[in-house]
């Protein structure tokens, strides 16, 4: 894993991630009248432009101001940058800052995955009627 | 803070939750399968805008730099030359002062100078604010000058039609391999500053269109220099180029038209 550091300006990029990360989550969680998320996974893909560990950081300050989410442990999920050659027809694995064909070189390749930043699952805590049931 | 991040979210945020009113009994914990883009909330605002732009049969251009390439220099550079042909208008985004958006109001072109304070980049509700201070029905191409920064911008959409993104060459030639998320984002790169070229050996050109490639972006390369005006010749080019390629877009557009009186509670929707 590398190691990077960033400015105290890019370090805004990831609270803004952060903060938009946590809108997501509540609008699932009040959908669902969660009132507590334990939990909570994303995917970062290597050049979704965020540094995870960044994210990290920052979504552990920004969740203290929303009660649902205040404990949310978040789980990161490193995507793999998989494009697509266009001269030779594989698929296969690239680099941030190459984004050729690891079979012919060619620069004619499209991403298949690597830019995303998603948020996958998230685990709640949810009353319901019905729970004493189901939990029997 | 940045508390405008997350834009647009914030009118999304409209399904109360149905809590009870004491602490119920039984609680069910639930896994649930999301996958929902994090920055999605920025994206419904820039297609929000996106649909202004369009209704109002306005280009926008989002430039995007390291600061100090030359973003406000290509501006005030590019106006004259559309000056009586089209109806201009700038937003400007900086973390302090105005000084850019004086620059282009001296030039006799409206701009609205947003600044973030400590925010990084220009989102799509920044944007959308921005708008409600021009006359829309005025202005024929809109150039959003982004906060100079070449990490975060590349991930906020604003509603633009087009990103260029300059890179000048007292930067390194290898700055779009340093930088792949902005520079995969560009419809066009400017390699700005070219009358220094001579005093920068160490840039070469080459190597920067080596260095796109390499990231996949097959974009036009343009070289100018604001000292040169022959040199923004085939930028103006581009620019008409685009201005008639998303014009015809807009006028085969079938997307249904905005109707609201900028309530904006169709953001729920």
């Amino acid at each position: 894993m590398k190691f990077s550091r960033k400015s105290a300006a890019n370090l805004m990029h990831e609270l803004s991630v952060a903060q938009a990360l946590l809108d997501q989550i509540e609008i699932v969680a009040q959908a669902r009248g969660a009132l507590d998320v334990p939990a909570a996974t994303i995917r970062v893909g290597p050049l979704s432009g965020v540094e995870p560990s960044l994210l990290r950081r920052a979504f552990e300050v920004a969740r203290l101001a929303r009660p649902t989410t205040a404990r949310t442990e978040l789980t990161l999920e490193i995507g793999e940058i998989v494009v697509s050659c266009a001269s030779c027809g594989r698929n296969g694995s690239a680099s941030p800052g190459d984004l050729r064909c690891q079979h012919c070189a060619s620069v004619r390749t499209s991403m298949r995955t690597g830019d995303e930043l998603l948020l996958l699952r998230i685990e709640m805590d949810i009353p319901a009627a019905g729970a004493a049931e189901m939990a029997n | 803070m940045c508390d405008k991040c997350g834009c647009g979210a914030t009118a999304t945020l409209d399904q109360p939750a149905e809590k009870a009113s004491g602490k119920p009994a039984t609680v069910v914990r639930e896994q649930f399968e999301v996958v929902r883009g994090i920055l999605d909330g920025n994206q419904r605002q820039a297609k929000h805008n996106r649909e202004h732009f369009d209704m109002h049969g306005i280009v926008v251009i989002n430039l995007m730099s390291s600061p100090g390439s030359g973003k406000t220099s290509l501006l005030e550079a590019t106006i004259p030359r559309l000056r009586g042909k089209l109806r201009l208008a700038v937003i400007e985004g900086d973390l302090e002062t105005e000084n850019d958006a004086r620059r282009i109001r001296a030039q006799g072109v409206p701009a609205i100078q947003i600044t973030t304070g400590t925010a990084c980049h220009l989102d799509a509700s920044l944007v959308h604010d921005a708008l409600h201070a021009l006359d829309l029905d005025s202005i024929d191409l809109l150039f959003i000058e982004n906060i100079g920064n070449l990490v975060c911008p590349a991930s906020f959409g604003l509603g633009q039609h087009r990103n260029v993104t300059l890179l000048s060459v007292t930067e390194g030639d290898d700055k779009p391999a340093k930088y792949p998320v902005m520079f995969r984002t560009s419809d066009l790169v400017l390699l700005s500053k070219m009358d220094l070229l001579p005093h920068v050996p160490e840039f070469e050109p080459r190597r920067a269109e080596d260095a796109l490639a390499s990231i996949g972006v097959h974009v036009p390369l343009l070289r100018i220099s604001t000292r040169t005006p022959a040199s923004l010749d085939p930028w103006l080019q581009w620019l008409d180029h685009t201005l008639a390629e998303v014009r015809s877009q807009q006028a085969t557009a079938t997307t249904p038209r905005l109707v609201h009186g900028h309530a904006h509670d169709h953001l729920s929707g």
